[in-house]
């Protein structure tokens, strides 16, 4: 387990800072896109892209490099913000997410944006693809690693239980998963809409090995993921706890804020509340 | 015309051969591949072989995920199950992708091993060809079940094959070459054209011999490629001839039958008929049985031909 130095902390929570920043104001400029979700997953991708993997974003299509799959696809914000601030592609791309002509799609086109591995959007499908791509790097001996992020809601289609269930069955500890738990999704809350929990107990039952931690508190992130990508002979989930919206006051925990777009006064307000450089 | 081996033993047999030349194909499979026959490769290529369980929207994601990685896979499992039941993660994460996979629909269309309604895949060609970027290919016999594996293989991009379970008459010649995209004049005649796809076009050589003996000369024409369509030869049947009967094991919805319509009215429109299950589930029994009932037997496809020249007097 490496203890991260304070130094090291503040890094990674200050780049986390202005992703969000990011965030909030793509959203905003666009008038589209999922605010909640990508709030909510921002402390895991900083963890996973300012830390964990092993990336390069000179050579995006570097063979060697491990595999990152948004299977909740309406998290895009999120990760592009994450993408531009590593330096995959110019900060300025984001004023064109969600227009026409734009490689930022309200969903990743793997197409468009050097850094995406695969389109997603169309939700459960993710974990399956992640699941291809670990089963192809070990089939060839490659030491990648491939990490996938799958949503709460999400986890109500019936796909994302048959990937679960063959990734165990192959055996396959050169993929991990993590759940970004905020418990709501577009309608309401898990427990309303249709309730996953007890989901730890679930992956257990399929033969995963879990471990549960606040997804907001990045030394949990970075010891929880690092050593289930040590772990071996079984797939491991890191169900990490969140809160929709994280950062901004008015969005926290609100459904309504999935898949809305602050307008300019909210806007002030969640940079303000970031501190963000307005 | 001389009985071969069914289309199914063709795909089997050449997976196995491919896959003997190319170390990046592997195969998946939903808990059919005795009877798709990938068993064959699961037995010569076990580490290649990835047996899925009764699962296939996770399987044609895990395909997905391997041909990012490289590979060629092939998935296999019936054509109702490819189509149907895993639709949006062959749009989503294969054919969107521009996933390098190979879909292999087994015991496509009407003829199903009399398992009836529920295995006839009788619309997998409207849903793939619907999906952006996606190659549909239905084989006649087993020679062009050989080539077109070759040369799906060569292509890169997702891939719908259609498999039939039945051996069918051989109606390629002696050394043909398949060429993705290309139709095939089986049969040379100037009054009528004959287009088929799949086990259909056997059944159009049949009938084209019937309308010989009824004093007309049917051109045959054998489209294997359902899309990209050739639509050179299209055109030029509808233009060298006096009309158009499509046939195929298909709903007359979506299909052949469609694709052909979509080329004539585009570019050349001519009288037509298609000939194909009318917008209706099938139902156990014989191939025989099945082609007789549903009105796709040789004397059915004469008839429509028949109907479309008497549409050519009339216009």
């Amino acid at each position: 387990m490496t203890l991260l130095s304070k130094q090291q902390i503040q890094y990674l929570e200050e780049t986390a800072r202005r992703i969000r920043c990011h965030v909030v104001r793509t959203i905003s400029e666009a008038g589209v896109g999922h605010p909640g979700g990508s709030l909510s997953e921002v402390d895991i991708l900083t963890a996973l892209y300012f830390h964990i993997m092993k990336i390069d974003p000179k050579r995006p299509d570097w063979e060697e490099r491990d595999r990152f799959v948004l299977s909740k696809g309406h998290g895009a914000a999120g990760l592009y913000a994450t993408l531009a601030e590593r330096g995959f592609f110019p900060v300025e791309w984001l004023k064109t997410f969600g227009r026409i002509d734009s490689p930022l799609q309200v969903h990743p086109d793997m197409h468009l944006v050097p850094g995406i591995e695969v389109s997603t959007g169309a939700l459960g499908q993710g974990l399956s693809v992640a699941l291809g791509m670990a089963l192809a790097a070990r089939m060839d001996g490659k030491g990648i690693h491939v990490y996938c992020l799958i949503g709460d809601g999400e986890s109500q289609e019936g796909q994302v239980w048959e990937a679960a269930e063959s990734a165990a069955h192959y055996k396959v500890d050169n993929l991990t998963v993590i759940l970004d738990y905020n418990r709501v999704q577009l309608m309401g809350p898990l427990k309303e809409v249709m309730e996953i929990a007890p989901v730890a107990d679930k992956w257990r039952s399929f033969n995963w090995a879990v471990t549960e931690i606040d997804g907001h508190d990045m030394q949990q992130i970075i010891t929880a993921v690092e050593a289930a990508k040590q772990s071996k002979g079984q797939p491991h989930i890191v169900i990490a706890h969140t809160i929709k919206g994280k950062g901004v006051s008015y969005m926290e925990g609100q459904s309504a804020w999935h898949g809305k777009a602050p307008n300019q006064e909210q806007l002030a307000q969640a940079l303000a509340e970031l501190g963000c450089k307005q | 015309m001389t009985m071969v081996e069914s289309a199914r033993e063709a795909f089997g047999r050449t997976l196995v051969e491919l896959a003997r030349q190319n170390r990046d194909i592997v195969v998946l499979d939903a808990d059919l591949a005795s009877s798709t026959r990938v068993v064959y490769f699961a037995q010569e290529f076990p580490e290649r072989f990835f047996q899925m369980g009764v699962a296939e929207q996770n399987m044609m994601g895990v395909a997905a995920g391997m041909a990012l990685m490289g590979k060629i896979p092939f998935v296999s499992t019936f054509g109702v199950f490819a189509s149907r039941r895993a639709c949006d993660q062959v749009a989503i994460s294969i054919a969107h992708c521009r996933s390098n996979v190979k879909i292999v629909g087994a015991y496509s269309g009407i003829v199903s091993g009399n398992n009836g309604a529920t295995h006839q895949a009788v619309e997998d060609v409207a849903i793939m060809r619907g999906i952006p970027g996606m190659v549909v290919v239905d084989p006649a016999d087993d020679q062009e079940m050989e080539q077109a594996m070759r040369a799906i293989v060569e292509y890169r991009g997702p891939v719908y094959l259609r498999v039939t379970r039945d051996p069918w008459p051989r109606i390629s010649p002696e050394g043909y070459q398949f060429v993705l995209g290309k139709a095939l004049q089986v049969k040379a005649g100037a009054d009528v054209t004959l287009i088929g796809s799949g086990m259909m076009t056997s059944q159009c050589v049949e009938a084209a011999h019937l309308l010989h003996g009824e004093g007309i000369q049917a051109r045959v024409l054998h489209i294997a490629t359902i899309k990209p369509i050739d639509v050179e030869a299209i055109v030029q049947a509808a233009r060298e001839t006096k009309g158009i009967v499509t046939a195929e094991n298909h709903n007359i919805y979506g299909g052949l039958g469609s694709a052909v319509a979509e080329v004539l009215a585009e570019h050349a429109p001519a009288p037509m008929v298609r000939i194909g299950l009318c917008d209706c589930y099938g139902e156990c029994g014989t191939n025989a049985e099945l082609l007789q009932k549903y009105s796709m037997s040789p004397r059915h496809i004469a008839d429509a031909a028949h109907a479309v020249l008497q549409k050519s007097r009339s216009r």
